[in-house]
């Protein structure tokens, strides 16, 4: 039991972290060049490295906010988990957990279908998908998987 | 403490007559778009009270210059426009030197208008401090500001989830407050043969899966 719960807490660790990681690093496109994610798009000359802020678009900005709700919503579904975990009775469900993490694994699928549409209009369509955008893709089933397991699950003792 | 308090306001005061800079605020950066207007605001903070002497000066440096000409000055109560600067018969001063507004308003911007706007605000005998710059970018079409829509969202959707509990909340709040003045009635009428009433307790299924 001890080690169902242990596995179920790591599962939804790795999510997370899955989350921040894809969030913040700048690998969402990239190709020898350059690099570019949600807030920033560098491109490297000769050596010399050059920025610019990511903020021509709706869309990226659209982005950037369902890739933040879902760090939000899943932060606050481990924190609604524990909670639940001391004071759900006997034989009660972790309903709320389950739809927190859901409705995170929801937000990054959202976020990650908008950037693959519509990121002709700000980086060069010959990129490659670097790897904070394949995490994004990882995160969304482990999130999904992660909050109905919560569903299913039910407290004992 | 009388006389603590003596020396903590005669060292402020101390602090204070040191602090007579004046601090001059402006925008950091106007986006507009080509074609309208736009009002560049300048105000200012000072110890002292506004004067009759107060002066504002505005300059304007375009875009790869290295020079600054001076395109308004307000003193003496009455507004100048320069009249061979860039902005001749475009600028206007829609400012009130009163409530240390010193704004102007340039009419139908165009490329050529991009560049850094000085603002200089004296308040005699207040006249040290720094001049603030504005930098005026003129687009085709305004960008939408980075990060305006992302809060947007973000704001929206939490302050949903909070509008949600919060509404939970009240909806068993009223509800248990309307089931204990029924219990309350239904206590009071069956008076003469239960004294108090029975408290149900929620009924756990004995049968459940155990995962």
């Amino acid at each position: 039991m001890l080690l169902l719960l242990v596995g179920i807490v790591i599962l939804h660790i790795a999510a997370l972290v899955l989350l921040f990681v894809s969030t913040i690093v700048s690998a969402w496109v990239v190709n020898p060049a350059s690099s570019s994610d949600l807030w920033i798009n560098c491109n490297t000359l000769n050596g010399v490295t050059k920025c610019d802020t990511a903020n021509t678009g709706v869309w990226i900005q659209a982005v950037q906010a369902l890739m933040i709700l879902s760090i939000i919503f899943s932060i606050l579904s481990l924190f609604l988990f524990f909670c639940q975990l001391f004071t759900l009775k006997k034989g009660g469900r972790f309903f709320l957990t389950g739809a927190f993490q859901i409705l995170a694994s929801l937000f990054v699928m959202c976020g990650a279908i908008i950037y693959t549409v519509m990121n002709s209009n700000w980086v060069h369509p010959s990129l490659f998908y670097g790897y904070s955008y394949i995490l994004a893709w990882v995160a969304f089933p482990l999130a999904f998987i992660s909050g109905l397991i919560y569903v299913i699950l039910r407290k004992r003792e | 403490m009388l006389s603590v308090l003596a020396l903590t306001s005669v060292v402020l005061l101390g602090i204070a007559s040191q602090c007579t800079a004046i601090s001059v605020y402006t925008n950091w950066e106007k986006h507009v778009q080509v074609g309208s207007d736009v009002r560049l605001s300048c105000s200012f903070f000072s110890w002292h009270w506004t004067s009759a002497e107060v002066t504002f000066s505005w300059s304007y440096r375009p875009d790869g210059a290295k020079e600054s000409v001076s395109i308004f000055h307000y003193t003496n109560g009455a507004p100048y426009i320069a009249t061979k600067g860039p902005f001749r018969d475009r600028l206007e001063f829609v400012g009130n030197p009163n409530r240390r507004d010193g704004s102007i308003m340039i009419r139908n911007v165009d490329y050529n208008d991009n560049g850094t706007f000085t603002c200089d605000a004296k308040n005699p005998p207040d006249i040290m401090g720094h001049p603030s710059n504005v930098r005026l970018l003129v687009f085709e079409k305004v960008p939408v500001q980075a990060g305006v829509i992302t809060g947007a969202i973000i704001g929206v959707v939490l302050g949903l989830l909070i509008l949600v509990v919060a509404i939970y909340y009240l909806m068993r709040f009223l509800v248990a407050r309307r089931v204990f003045s029924l219990s309350m009635r239904h206590g009071k009428k069956g008076k003469g043969k239960e004294g108090s009433q029975q408290r149900q307790k929620p009924k756990v299924p004995l049968v459940f899966i155990s995962f």
